[in-house]
């Protein structure tokens, strides 16, 4: 009697469990984003568009990647407000990789392949969009990449709203360098993003002059918590007389750590600045700022810019998600361009079909959140200003440095291997175009 | 900067004493001058206020470069408000009006407060109150930032308390010129303070080292013999430098000798401090480990039930210390220490109902067991991810956890880890008496060893197994709140850490407290050891070698159990 009892119990639990699983990997169809008092007031014809949005909703990235789901869907009921696309009504297909990668392919070509949509927003860490792009070059899809990046690609499927290094990176080295600073510890994560970038930052150092010795390049792994002795020795680096910055491509969870540990041993901004290029808003509301006020980030976007198209975008945000104290980042701007631009290049294209899509986007303008304007470019990067920020107490950011409008540029000038590689997807309709040997590579990607 | 911030209330409170610090800067020309005209003109006050404001006006609008220019005028001028007013730029509160555009400082802007009370930057009074939205900040950044630091320290140097003193002194080090050294040594000769005068001793020889005099530098030298700055050990490495020609940059030998025995005492010391300090991030890397797995040590070790969710409860536990905060916002310090008692009867209740409801139907089945925990992991971090969203939570540090015990130049330890070093001992301590002095650790022992024999001596195993169960888990929540202070507070924290707390526990002997403790230091220990040789990522690829290696050659651990409950196991 006991043993059955037993049996039963353990299989509802092996149900249970199955379930529990299901539900972290499921695609659930989306809400429908606009509510039923605007479809009365808009007509629409025809079958609906739909738009992918490939973020993770549960895993170690969620923390992220929810915000932009959410961006998306507020943007799709504002389209929706406004009478649909070409007088159909958009509607979001939201799927959830739960940050695996493997599985952000799969998720990708269920997108493309049965739901059949016409664009995909989606991806954060540099290793998902690596892992979608096969599947959108195969199935010749359009994936809008929100997030700044390592650059070293072009394709002619993604468009990629956020950052190259020339538009991140590199200013806000050369912003330290204004300063005076002469040592320079690149801090990472061990993985892709950081390690391209402190080989191009690497790179650009030296042909400045900095010498090998005054430059310490060092990788922690993902999630790192214990930081003791990679904060005494950037302070033993940072001792030896020169004026010494951080320049951090550490990322997400391993940031809160980090900055605590700084502060507890006492290296104050004043001394050794850290920058930092994947902390922003989102991830500053987590966490108690007091040890950070001084420490930099560089983005295109801060939330603390006064812009009447901020400001309105901020209210919208903060009632759509209905929570005031929620804060706006980088990578939401981004997809507010990227959502704007892909509307403009359907309406210029007279379609969805995403051939005629990717030919009507390069040079499309729209307004960014920070007074500017964003250009689409034939490389399939955008135009974005450079703002570099010191955090405030509140979390916010202080704009010490504001650079407007810097074109992005696929291929780094800086590494001896792309330096001479172009990318143009009007003229060449090549993504990986060698100016020497007059060569389109073929390959889209490494 | 809550240091700063206490400074400058006292600013408000008492008049500045600029006078005095500023008789000894006759050596600046242009001020030489500016003190002529004030002897020559009778300048009213009235017109020096408007010249102040004039000047202070002229941040509103300039670059970070021309507001450190405006700065140094500021100073040299000598207004009775100009530290008051450079407090506030250093704080971020020096605004000017919308309307008007007339300079204000603001007295708080903690909180964000929909209206700021003002404060007249000349006069120092009240000056009523504005909307936030009618101001705007003259912004300051880092550079700025450190230049109106060292400026302003200058003003601390008469102050009364011999901490603030010793900062002002700290602060000035940073750029030391002939005006700071003449301040300095005036200060020098009315000092009271022992270590302010040795730090301003420390300061003059530094500077008097540039000074052309061999004698003075031997002098200098031999002042600076006992430090371990850093400061120190860079400016005397110029002496042995050589330049391009092959000819050392100072001439005369016997300074660099000198130096050279000055250099070769910090470097050993600083080395032997390194190494200490080293020691000491083991210590607490291991206490982390240790905390994160005794508690698994109980579960694991003593029951052999395989939980997988064992890190959800330390996520539960940090979770409940954030709860515990935001109830008491205004005793950040008390509240931690309110939720370790709460952190632990939480956990311990969710281990008694997951013990109860789940686990005592598997016992026997350990892969069952390491199934349904892990099911039940994921649960409990979808469940706090509904409740909390995915974002971390904010669990701020109490000030007696924040800075660094200091020692002396080369060594100085953080508060927070000393704390989760003598917590662990603690818990530890605790945990062991509880197995061995109470009734319910002796039944618990008794279940352990041999459970057929203990339910006849009638003991009622199953609610030792539910008691047990709990303990585990309640220690697992204990370790979430120290751990709410190590790092984020969030759904995934428990993940993180359950694979290294299965290995602490293997690794020392399952089924030995001990074991657990020994296994998780020396594991922190050898991390460390090898982090500065083989960075992060190689040491951690080591030491989980290390660990495979030793299973193999000792199945059993550190500590293998003996006699009968080993063969049982």
């Amino acid at each position: 009697m006991k043993r059955r009892q037993m049996l039963t119990t353990a299989r509802l639990l092996a149900v249970g469990m199955v379930a529990s699983l299901m539900i972290g990997c499921s695609s659930e169809p989306a809400a429908t984003p606009a509510p039923a008092a605007d479809t009365k007031a808009v007509e629409f014809t025809g079958d609906p568009i739909k738009v992918g949005v490939l973020h993770s909703l549960s895993g170690t990235m969620a923390i992220s990647e929810t915000t932009l789901k959410d961006t998306i869907l507020m943007m799709i009921e504002e389209q929706n407000k406004k009478g649909g696309l070409l007088g159909r009504k958009l509607e979001a297909v939201v799927v959830d990789p739960a940050s695996d990668w493997p599985k952000f392919a799969e998720k990708a070509s269920q997108l493309l392949e049965v739901d059949k949509v016409a664009v995909v927003f989606g991806c954060w860490t540099s290793v998902s969009r690596k892992s979608v792009l096969p599947v959108f070059e195969k199935n010749n899809g359009l994936l809008f990449y929100p997030v700044q990046y390592e650059g070293e690609e072009s394709s002619k499927n993604v468009i990629y709203t956020g950052a190259a290094p020339n538009q991140q990176a590199i200013p806000a080295v050369d912003y330290l360098m204004e300063l005076g600073t002469k040592r320079w510890v690149l801090e990472g994560t061990d993985y892709v993003y950081p390690r391209t970038t402190n080989k191009i930052l690497e790179a650009y150092l030296l042909s400045k002059g900095v010498a090998k010795a005054d430059i310490s390049i060092n990788y922690t792994p993902f999630g790192h918590s214990d930081w003791q002795t990679r904060v005494a020795e950037i302070k033993k680096f940072g001792a030896a007389g020169k004026k010494t910055a951080v320049v951090s491509t550490i990322n997400g969870d391993a940031n809160v750590p980090f900055y605590k540990e700084l502060g507890n041993q006492k290296v104050s901004a004043e001394d050794i600045p850290v920058v930092a290029f994947s902390v922003g808003e989102e991830e500053l509301s987590g966490l108690d700022t007091a040890p950070l006020v001084g420490h930099l980030a560089a983005w295109n976007y801060f939330q603390s810019v006064s812009d009447p198209a901020n400001t309105e975008f901020i209210n919208k945000w903060k009632a759509f998600i209905k929570n005031p104290k929620r804060t706006t980042n980088d990578p939401m701007e981004a997809h507010y361009i990227g959502f704007n631009l892909w509307a403009k290049a359907v309406e210029k294209a007279g379609t969805v079909d995403v051939e005629k899509v990717i030919e009507a986007l390069p040079g499309l303008e729209t307004p960014n959140l920070t007074g500017g304007t964003a250009k689409m470019l034939a490389n399939h990067h955008i135009t974005k200003p450079v703002l570099i920020g010191e955090v405030r107490a509140d979390g916010q950011f202080d704009v010490v440095k504001n650079i407007p409008s810097v074109p992005g540029d696929a291929w780094s000038d800086f590494l001896p291997a792309s330096k001479n590689i172009d990318a143009d997807w009007v003229d060449l309709k090549c993504g990986n175009y060698d100016k020497t040997t007059k060569k389109c590579s073929g390959q889209n990607y490494k | 900067m809550r240091q700063l911030r206490q400074d400058n209330q006292e600013v408000f409170r008492t008049e500045l004493q600029v006078t005095p610090l500023l008789r000894k800067g006759a050596q600046w020309l242009p001020f030489v001058l500016l003190l002529a005209l004030l002897g020559v003109l009778p300048l009213n006050a009235q017109s020096q206020d408007e010249a102040f404001l004039a000047t202070i006006g002229e941040l509103r609008s300039a670059e970070f470069n021309a507001k450190e220019m405006i700065v140094e005028r500021l100073t040299q001028a000598g207004h009775s408000s100009t530290r008051a007013v450079l407090m506030a730029f250093l704080e971020d509160r020096l605004f000017y009006r919308k309307d008007d555009t007339k300079v204000v400082i603001v007295k708080t802007t903690e909180g964000n407060p929909p209206e700021l009370e003002l404060i007249d930057p000349v006069s120092l009074k009240a000056a009523g109150s504005l909307a936030a939205d009618q101001l705007t900040k003259i912004g300051t950044n880092n550079g700025l930032r450190r230049f109106i630091r060292t400026t302003v320290a200058r003003f601390g140097l008469g102050n009364p308390d011999p901490s603030v003193r010793l900062d002002a002194v700290g602060d000035m080090m940073k750029s030391l010129d002939e005006n700071t050294v003449a301040m300095l040594r005036e200060r020098a000769a009315v000092e009271t303070d022992g270590a302010v005068k040795k730090a301003i001793g420390a300061g003059i020889a530094l500077y008097s080292l540039d000074s052309a005099d061999a004698e003075e530098k031997l002098k200098s030298i031999n002042t600076l013999r006992g430090s371990l700055s850093s400061d120190v050990r860079n400016r005397l490495a110029l002496f042995l430098e050589k330049s391009p020609d092959g000819a050392f940059v100072e001439p005369d030998a016997r300074v660099r000798d000198a130096a050279q025995v000055v250099i070769t005492r910090i470097d050993r010391w600083r080395t032997f401090y390194s190494g200490i300090e080293t020691l000491f991030f083991g210590l607490s890397l291991g206490s982390v480990l240790v905390l994160v797995a005794i508690g698994l040590a109980i579960t694991f070790g003593v029951m052999g039930v395989i939980n997988m969710a064992h890190g959800e409860l330390m996520m539960i536990g940090a979770y409940t210390t954030y709860v515990v905060q935001t109830q008491m916002p205004n005793s950040i310090g008390l509240s931690i220490l309110v939720s370790i008692p709460v952190a632990f009867l939480v956990t311990a209740l969710a281990g008694i109902i997951i013990e109860r409801t789940i686990i005592r139907f598997l016992y026997g089945r350990p892969l069952e067991t390491l199934l349904a925990t892990f099911g039940l992991s994921l649960i409990l971090q979808q469940v706090v991810r509904s409740i909390f969203s995915a974002l971390n939570r904010e669990v701020k540090t109490p000030d007696f956890m924040s800075g660094t015990l200091q020692f002396n130049e080369a060594l100085s330890l953080t508060y927070n880890r000393l704390y989760i070093v003598v917590f662990t001992l603690v818990v530890f301590a605790i945990l062991l008496a509880v197995l061995k002095r109470t009734r319910l650790g002796l039944d618990i022992r008794a279940v352990a060893q041999n459970r057929a024999m203990a339910r006849a001596m009638g003991i009622r195993s199953e609610w030792v197994d539910a008691m047990t169960f709990g303990l585990g888990s309640g220690i697992a929540g204990v370790a979430g709140v120290a751990l709410s202070q190590l790092t984020n507070v969030g759904p995934n924290l428990g993940q993180s850490y359950i694979i290294d707390s299965f290995m602490v526990v293997v690794f020392g002997g399952v089924g030995n407290l001990w074991g657990a403790l020994v296994g998780g230091m020396s594991m922190g220990i050898v991390n460390k050891l090898l982090e500065p040789y083989s960075g992060a990522v190689l040491a951690k690829i080591l030491v989980l070698v290390f660990l495979i290696l030793f299973i193999q050659r000792r199945p059993r651990g550190l500590f293998p159990q003996t006699g009968r409950s080993a063969e049982n196991s």
